[in-house]
C-alpha cells in the first residue's frame, strides 16, 4: 500500500498541473484567436464605453422602456450574483410578488407570464416576443413613437428557434432598447426624459 | 406540452441512441488494450506517466488493491484541493482578491468535488479565485469521473473474467479513462461551447455602464428607508468553458457560476443548452453497450439500456406535463403556451430554455449524477420537482453518473436475476455466473446504506429548528422537500438542490459533506467486493432454466425491481414533501 500512497501523490501533482492548468490555458488561447468576441462575454460597447453584455440582462423601469425579467440576482441583475428566488410554488412571498407584479400593470389584458416571473440565473437576456409585444402599448404613449413602428421594431428582435427547432423565441431587451433609444433620438420633438418610479 | 417541444426531446434521444454503440465499443478496446486512432498520440504520454509516477502496467489488483488504490487517490486529490482553497489568497490568478475559504465550507467543497456530487454551498463567483476553480475544483471533474469509469470497468471484469482473482489495475484504467475518453472529448466540447457565448479569459470581472440608471429604497438597519441608485454592472468572466465542458460529461455538475447552466455565460444558446444535456448521457449510456461488449452479450447492454430510456422516459414525460400546467395560485398571468411564449410555471426558468428545455435537462442530470441545472428546481411545480427527487432516489441508474450509474445498475440486476430465480425455485445464474447468498447479501447492502444515510440525517435536521429548520426559504411541506432534496442530492452524490436552503452553515456543511463522502465510498466497498467475488466463479453454460437476461421480459423485471425498491423506501417521505404541497397547492394553501 505505501508504494500505492506515493503513486497517488505524484500522479495527483503531475496530472493536476495537466489537467488544472494545461488544459485550461489551451482552451483560453485557442479560443482568443478563434472566438475572441464570444470568449469575452460578447460585451456592447457604445461610444467608447462599456454598456453591458449581450447575454447578461439588466434592470429597466418606468414607462420609456421594454422591461426585462423581474430578477433575484443581488439587488436586481447583478451580474457578480447569479441566482434565482429558489421560491417554491406554494411559497406566499412569491404569490404576493406575482401579484403586486400584475398589478403595476396598466392594462387590463393578462400579462404574460415571464414578464412577472423571476429566471433562474436572475440575469436573463430575454423576454419572450408576447412580453415584448405586451408592452408596445405603455412605450408608446411615454415616447410617443407609434404603436405600429414599435412593433416592427420588436418583430425584427425577435430571434427564431435556434436552426428552426430549438429553444424558444426570444427578444433581447437590452438590444431592443437600444436601437429603441436610437428611434428617439432621431424624433428630436419627443422629450427623454428619464425618470424612475 | 407543445409539438415542437416533443421534438427537442426526440431530437435529445436520437442522439444518444446514435452514440451509444460506438462509443461503447471505443471504450471496450480502450479498456481492453486493444489499438485506437489515438493510440499514436496517447500512448507515449501514457508510458510517460506510468515512469514517473512508477506505475507497472502490467500488475493485476485484486479488489481490495483496487479499491485501496482508489481510496489513496481520492485522498490526496480531496487534501490537495482542501489546501488550495485554504491558500488561493496568497496563489495567483486571483484578480478579485478572494479572501481565503472557511475550514467547514473548505471541508465540503473539497469531499463535494472528490465524490463527483459538485454540492455547492457557496456563490463560485464571490468566492471561489480562477485558480482554485482550474487546479482546485476542475480537476476534480476529471479525476472523478475517471474514477467512476475504472470503477465500472473494474465490475464489468468481474462479470466477463471467469475463475480468476484480479479486476485489472486501478491506475491504467483511471489513466486510459482520462487520456482516451475525457480528455479529448472535453476539448472538442469546450471550443463549441466558446463559439456559443461560454465565456473563457482569465480577465477580471468588467464594469459596464447600465443602459438605464435605477433607483432602489432599501430599509437600512436603522430601520429608516434609504435610496441608493446603482449606475453600474459588474459582470464576473472567468475560465468558464474549459471547466463547463468536463463539468457535463463527467456528470459533476459543479457550475462555475452560482447559477449553473442556467447562466447565459455557461450555456448561451439552445444549442449549447443540447450539447451539456447530450454530454451528460454520452458516456453512461455508451458504457451500457461496453458492458455488452465486454462480456460477449451486447444484447444483455441493449437490453438494460432499455430499461434506462424506459425510466427516463417516464421521468421527462411528468416533469414536462408538470412544468407546463398553470398554477391555481396566481391571477391575471397568462401562462398558457402560444406561438409568442412558452407558458407554463417560468418561475426560475430561461426564456431561451422555456418549459421542455428545462423539464428535460432536470430530468436528465438528475438521471444521471451530473447535478447541473438550467433551471431552479426550487421553484418547480410540486410534481415538477417530485420527477428530479425521484430520480435520484432511485439510485440515479437511468444511465447515470459516468461508472456509478452502471455499477449502481448491475447491483439492482443481482438483486432482479435473484428474485427471478426465486420465482421459478432455481440457483439464480447472471451471465452463467451464480449467484449466491454472499453476492445476494453485498447487493442489499450497497442498497441499504443509501436509504439510512438520507432518512437519518433528514430526520434530524427536520427535528432541529435551531440548527436545521433555520436554513429554510420556504415553509410548509416544500422546507421538508428542501432539507429532504439536500440530503438525497448529497448522498446520492447528484449536486443539485433546491437551492432555497441556505446550506452554508456549520451543521450543513459538516454533514452534508459526511453524506456525500459515505454516499460514495461506503457503497463501492460492497460494489467492488461483488466484483471480486463473481470475478472468480466459473461460468456455467445456459440451459432451459436459465433466466435470460437479454429479453423484453427482463427489462420489464428490471425496471419493476427498481420501482418497488424506490417506492418501499421512500413513499413515506414523498407523501409528505411534494405530494402533500401539490394537494395543498390545489385547496388554494400558500405558507
Amino acid at each position: 500500500m505505501k508504494r500505492h500512497l506515493i503513486t497517488a501523490c505524484l500522479y495527483t501533482a503531475i496530472t493536476a498541473i495537466v489537467l488544472g492548468v494545461g488544459y485550461p490555458l489551451l482552451i483560453t488561447g485557442i479560443a482568443r484567436l478563434a472566438f475572441p468576441a464570444q470568449a469575452s462575454g460578447e460585451l456592447v460597447w457604445r461610444n467608447g464605453v462599456l454598456v453591458g453584455s449581450r447575454l447578461i440582462g439588466q434592470p429597466f423601469s418606468g414607462d420609456h422602456y421594454f422591461h426585462s425579467r423581474p430578477s433575484a440576482a443581488g439587488s436586481g441583475y447583478d451580474a457578480s450574483a447569479s441566482s434565482g428566488s429558489n421560491l417554491g410554488p406554494t411559497s406566499k412571498p412569491l404569490v404576493e410578488r406575482i401579484a403586486q407584479s400584475v398589478s403595476s400593470e396598466k392594462t387590463e389584458a393578462p400579462v404574460p407570464v415571464d414578464l412577472v416571473t423571476a429566471s433562474g440565473s436572475g440575469l436573463d437576456p430575454d423576454i419572450s416576443p408576447a412580453a415584448a409585444l405586451y408592452q408596445v402599448h405603455r412605450v408608446s404613449s411615454a415616447t410617443g413613437i407609434p404603436e405600429e413602428t414599435l412593433r416592427r421594431l420588436v418583430a425584427a428582435h425577435i430571434t427564431p428557434r435556434q436552426l428552426g427547432l430549438l429553444g424558444e423565441p426570444r427578444v433581447n431587451v437590452l438590444e431592443l432598447n437600444l436601437d429603441l433609444g436610437r428611434l428617439s433620438e432621431n424624433k428630436p420633438n419627443i422629450s427623454r426624459s428619464q425618470t424612475n418610479p | 406540452m407543445t409539438v415542437n417541444g416533443w421534438l427537442q426531446i426526440a431530437v435529445f434521444f436520437a442522439l444518444v441512441l446514435l452514440t451509444t454503440k460506438p462509443l461503447g465499443k471505443y471504450m471496450a478496446r480502450v479498456f481492453e488494450g486493444r489499438r485506437t486512432l489515438l493510440d499514436p498520440i496517447l500512448v507515449p504520454v501514457e508510458r510517460l506517466l506510468y515512469r514517473m509516477t512508477g506505475v507497472q502496467r502490467e500488475d493485476e489488483m485484486r479488489w481490495t488493491e483496487y479499491g485501496g488504490a482508489m481510496l489513496l487517490f481520492s485522498l490526496a486529490t480531496m487534501l490537495l484541493t482542501y489546501v488550495i482553497e485554504r491558500a488561493q489568497h496568497i496563489l495567483p490568478w486571483n484578480p478579485q482578491h478572494l479572501a481565503g475559504v472557511t475550514p467547514a465550507l473548505a471541508w465540503n467543497t473539497a469531499v463535494s468535488f472528490t465524490t463527483n456530487t459538485n454540492w455547492q454551498s457557496y456563490v463560485p463567483e464571490q468566492t471561489m479565485s480562477y485558480l482554485t476553480q482550474m487546479l482546485g475544483l476542475a480537476t476534480h471533474n476529471f479525476w472523478s469521473a475517471a474514477t467512476g469509469i475504472a470503477l465500472a470497468v473494474a465490475f464489468i471484469r468481474g462479470i466477463a473474467r471467469r475463475e480468476m482473482k484480479t479486476l485489472g489495475n486501478f491506475w491504467v484504467d483511471l489513466t486510459r479513462a482520462t487520456l482516451w475518453v475525457l480528455l479529448p472529448i472535453s476539448i472538442v466540447l469546450a471550443l463549441v461551447l466558446v463559439s456559443q457565448g461560454v465565456i473563457q479569459n482569465l480577465r477580471p470581472y468588467a464594469t459596464a455602464q447600465i443602459l438605464q440608471p435605477q433607483t432602489q429604497t432599501t430599509t437600512g438597519p436603522d430601520g429608516k428607508p434609504a435610496t441608493a441608485t446603482i449606475s453600474t454592472q459588474t459582470i464576473a468572466q472567468g475560465p468558464a468553458a474549459s471547466q463547463e465542458a468536463i463539468k457535463m460529461l463527467g456528470t459533476n455538475g459543479g457550475g462555475f457560476f452560482n447559477a449553473n447552466s442556467a447562466h447565459p455565460f455557461e450555456n448561451p444558446t439552445p444549442f449549447s443548452n443540447l450539447l451539456e444535456m447530450f454530454a451528460i448521457f454520452l458516456i453512461p449510456a455508451g458504457l451500457t453497450a461496453t458492458l455488452g461488449e465486454m462480456t460477449g452479450s451486447p444484447r444483455h447492454g441493449w437490453a438494460v439500456f432499455a430499461a434506462m430510456a424506459l425510466l427516463w422516459f417516464a421521468g421527462v414525460f411528468t416533469c414536462y406535463w408538470a412544468e407546463s400546467q398553470p398554477s391555481p395560485l396566481v391571477h391575471g398571468v397568462e401562462q398558457r403556451a402560444s406561438l409568442n411564449q412558452a407558458g407554463g410555471n417560468m418561475e426560475g426558468k430561461e426564456v431561451r430554455f422555456g418549459i421542455a428545455n428545462s423539464a428535460l435537462f432536470a430530468t436528465v442530470t438528475t438521471d444521471a449524477s451530473c447535478g447541473a441545472v438550467n433551471s431552479a428546481h426550487d421553484s418547480f411545480t410540486p410534481l415538477g420537482g417530485m420527477v428530479p427527487m425521484v430520480n435520484i432516489l432511485l439510485g440515479e441508474i437511468v444511465f447515470g453518473g459516468v461508472g456509478a450509474g452502471l455499477y449502481g445498475m448491475l447491483i439492482f440486476v443481482i438483486i432482479s436475476v435473484f428474485i427471478a430465480g426465486l420465482m421459478v425455485g432455481r440457483t439464480p445464474e447472471y451471465l452463467g455466473k451464480k449467484i449466491e447468498a454472499y453476492d445476494v447479501q453485498l447487493a442489499m447492502l450497497y442498497l441499504l446504506i443509501f436509504p439510512l444515510i438520507i432518512l437519518c440525517l433528514s430526520a434530524i435536521s427536520v427535528l432541529s429548528p435551531g440548527f436545521g429548520l433555520s436554513a429554510l426559504t420556504n415553509q410548509g411541506p416544500h422546507g421538508l422537500s428542501e432539507i429532504f432534496y439536500a440530503y438525497t442530492s448529497a448522498t446520492g452524490n447528484n449536486g443539485s438542490a433546491f437551492a432555497g436552503l441556505s446550506a452554508n452553515t456549520r451543521w450543513y456543511n459538516i454533514t452534508l459533506g459526511i453524506a456525500m463522502f459515505f454516499g460514495r465510498f461506503l457503497m463501492i466497498v460492497p460494489m467492488l467486493a461483488v466484483a471480486g467475488n463473481l470475478v472468480t466463479k466459473r461460468r456455467a453454460p445456459a440451459s432451459v432454466g436459465t433466466f435470460p437476461v437479454t429479453t423484453p421480459l427482463f427489462t420489464a423485471l428490471l425496471t419493476s425491481v427498481i420501482l418497488i425498491v424506490g417506492a418501499l423506501t421512500f413513499v413515506p417521505a414523498l407523501s409528505l414533501g411534494p405530494v402533500l404541497e401539490h394537494l395543498m397547492m390545489h385547496a388554494g394553501q400558500v405558507f
